[in-house]
């Protein structure tokens, strides 16, 4: 039962790694991308409308393994960067505020992905009842073969699909990035002080702009494996809920460290579903407990504001634009 | 050995700060990215629907304010984003992101309605509101009051501590609508004193609407006083200007910031109250249903000006109204309106830049020298 519980907790968990991972790289480098939400929801329903398009055209039973992984994936992809560029042209060119520019690209992309979702069987003009995505979902979910047989460590450590390790993987490359490489010193110079990393030659804009794209993409993956792993590869609207906030509390959580926030995606998957694991529990202690992750990313944010701690901080300028001539 | 010139390519335009531009341009900016964003918005709904777009656009004057009871209900949505807006703008003209209205409102609504199931049976309406009034407005501020207390002493982050703020607060209100469900275990509270209508805001004219819409109209000119002619306006002022500055001429920072922020969220509880017990009479996690966010968004695309914020909130109801009309004329999905007014702010975000910047072409240096 507690491999069970930690392979629920980590399927849960992974598109909280996926959200936290690209938010890092996009808070490091000044930019507060609260737009996250709805990023990850583009990310989703972008995946979901290139792998429709594609088994209504060819018929879900002719679908070949690659262009059935591809064509979401690309199309994921593009549709979260697109909403990244979005954000960047508004708050990096045109100095916009971040915190109004992320919630209107939250309300945005929330209801674009819930407008195709409910619409896009109408609009395509075709005839089946939902979105309902099996046959690319089960590429989507293939694990490894010898998974099953190896008992409780397979359960725990093998049984998950690509995407899931990709993530880990992303998550420990962006970590090394931001600690060992030349590019993660300048990035994190360009959140700290802008000023000073322009000074340096950095080029503040382009930092900006790759960082929070680049972000934005990895983000949007999260919906990707949402939809076509977590939920079997059917679109339902609102289903993904508020996990991009709780992407965001994990960034806070993990302050501000992409290999900490692999551990923690798990922490909060587990407390998202610990209610079924615990007997005998009613409904309304239910919604108390989906309460505690926010609860323990209020308490770390707390502590970490009183400590101090330099490496631990929020980046210095995180939340403000960049303009040369106002220094 | 010669010396190597570095060519340094000037870019073909730069940027300057503008001066304070005459008024009737900075409107000129703004109607035309308004009429921009409505020609994306046009080729959008074309897309979707292929029908002409000028078709559309009468339907969702239609939806919005065709009939009596669809301007009234468009009045009344108004009046409560223009609250939760009136609500945000103190703590953001000192810089203090608060994005939690969404919460503090709806601890306000479940405020109000705890009270009114509680008390409903034993207290006469006359006493009954003026105490929801109050239990409402302490209740949305202490939930504001505290991640400001963290920002006074410790300089916690309060964009994020607002925003984790909302998600316990719908928890916390998810958990009582299955402890007061109707019937047990339902997970809904459903229409709360029903026959008694006890704590009911009362219906004037005929319209149940209009107390609501009158409290938010006295408050907009409330708001508009405290910040303009008063000095804890003058403190908030300063404070949001520079801290260093405020500091320097004696004024106890975390005094005004606590003090704005029990402000900001009493006002958040404000509008939870409206929401409860002038409109819906009952309480789900989504009564606010991101009307919080949003008024963030309707604040600061009026400048903090409580009057333009009339106008702004008219502009973003007025279009949600319109685009669910398309929506259903269609048989499309409701969210639809969500796009057409992110594609709204989007411009009108951008817009800001042309009124602040001015962009100049640079002229060709490099040739002078050759």
């Amino acid at each position: 039962m507690i491999a069970g519980f930690i392979h629920r907790a980590v399927m849960q968990g992974i598109p909280l790694l996926f959200g936290s991972t690209g938010e890092i790289l996009t808070e490091k480098s000044g930019n507060l991308n609260l737009g996250i939400p709805g990023i990850m929801y583009v990310g989703g329903i972008s995946g979901v409308i290139g792998s429709f398009l594609y088994e209504q055209s060819v018929g879900p039973a002719n679908i070949k393994y690659l262009p059935a992984i591809l064509i979401p994936l690309i199309c994921s992809l593009v549709g979260s960067a697109l909403m990244g560029l979005i954000y960047c042209f508004l708050t990096v060119t045109l100095r916009a505020n971040q915190n109004v520019t992320g919630l209107a690209l939250t309300t945005f992309g929330v209801g674009f992905g819930n407008f195709f979702g409910g619409s896009l069987i109408k609009l395509s003009g075709n005839d089946v009842p939902s979105i309902t995505l099996t046959a690319t979902s089960n590429f989507f979910r293939r694990t490894l073969p010898f998974a099953g047989k190896l008992g409780w460590f397979g359960k725990i450590f093998l049984s998950y699909s690509f995407l899931a390790y990709i993530a880990i993987v992303i998550a420990l490359l962006a970590s090394y990035m931001l600690r060992r490489t030349r590019v993660g010193l300048n990035l994190r110079a360009v959140g700290e002080s802008p000023a000073t990393a322009d000074a340096a030659g950095i080029n503040v804009g382009q930092y900006k702009y790759v960082a929070t794209i680049v972000g934005s993409m990895i983000a949007g993956l999260g919906g990707l494996y949402y939809v076509m792993d977590y939920a079997s590869g059917i679109w339902s609207n609102d289903a993904f809920g508020d996990r991009g906030w709780l992407a965001i509390a994990l960034v806070i959580f993990a302050v501000w460290r992409p290999d900490i926030s692999i551990i923690g995606s798990i922490l909060f998957g587990g407390l998202f579903i610990v209610h079924n694991y615990i007997p005998n529990i009613d409904v309304s202690t239910q919604e108390l407990i989906k309460m505690s992750p926010y609860i323990v990313t209020i308490i770390v944010l707390v502590i970490v504001s009183m400590r101090k701690r330099r490496e631990n901080m929020p980046p210095a300028s995180l939340g403000l634009s960049y303009f040369r001539e106002e220094r | 050995m010669h010396q190597k010139t570095k060519h340094v390519r000037e870019p073909l335009f730069h940027i300057v700060k503008r001066d304070a531009i005459p008024n009737w341009q900075s409107i000129m900016i703004r109607v035309i990215a308004v009429a921009l964003a409505l020609l994306v918005n046009g080729i959008v709904i074309l897309a979707v629907t292929g029908e002409n777009p000028i078709n559309l656009y009468i339907t969702m004057f239609d939806g919005a304010i065709g009939t009596s009871r669809r301007f009234w209900s468009l009045m009344q949505n108004i009046a409560i984003l223009l609250c939760l807006s009136l609500a945000v703008t103190p703590a953001f003209s000192m810089r203090f992101w608060n994005i939690g209205a969404e919460g503090q409102a709806l601890i306000g609504g479940f405020a109000t309605a705890f009270m009114m199931i509680r008390f409903g049976e034993s207290l006469p309406t006359a006493v009954l509101i003026p105490v929801l009034l109050i239990v409402s407005m302490l209740a949305g501020a202490i939930w504001g009051v505290i991640p400001a207390i963290f920002k006074a002493l410790w300089n916690t982050n309060e964009t994020l501590f607002t925003l984790m703020m909302n998600y316990i607060a719908i928890q916390l209100v998810s958990y009582f609508t299955y402890v007061f469900s109707v019937p047990k275990g339902s997970g809904q509270i459903g229409i709360i004193n029903r026959s008694s209508r006890a704590g009911w805001l009362p219906i004037v004219n005929g319209n149940s609407y209009l107390v609501n819409i009158l409290i938010v109209a006295v408050l907009t000119i409330l708001v508009y006083i405290y910040l303009r002619f008063s000095k804890h306006g003058y403190e908030i002022e300063v404070v949001g200007q520079s801290e260093d500055t405020a500091r320097y001429i004696g004024l106890d920072v975390r005094k005004v910031i606590i003090r704005t922020m029990l402000l900001s969220g009493a006002i958040c509880g404000l509008a939870g109250f409206l929401l409860v017990s002038g409109t819906d009479h009952t309480i789900t996690r989504d009564t606010v249903a991101g009307r919080g966010f949003t008024a963030i968004v309707v604040s600061w695309m009026a400048h903090f000006n409580p009057f333009y914020m009339i106008l702004t909130s008219f502009l973003i109801c007025f279009l949600e109204k319109g685009a669910v009309e398309i929506a259903t004329v269609y048989g499309l999905n409701d969210s639809f309106s969500d796009i057409i007014t992110g594609v709204i702010i989007f411009f009108i975000i951008g817009s800001e830049f042309f009124i602040n910047y001015a962009v100049k072409r640079n002229h060709a240096r490099g040739e002078v020298q050759a």
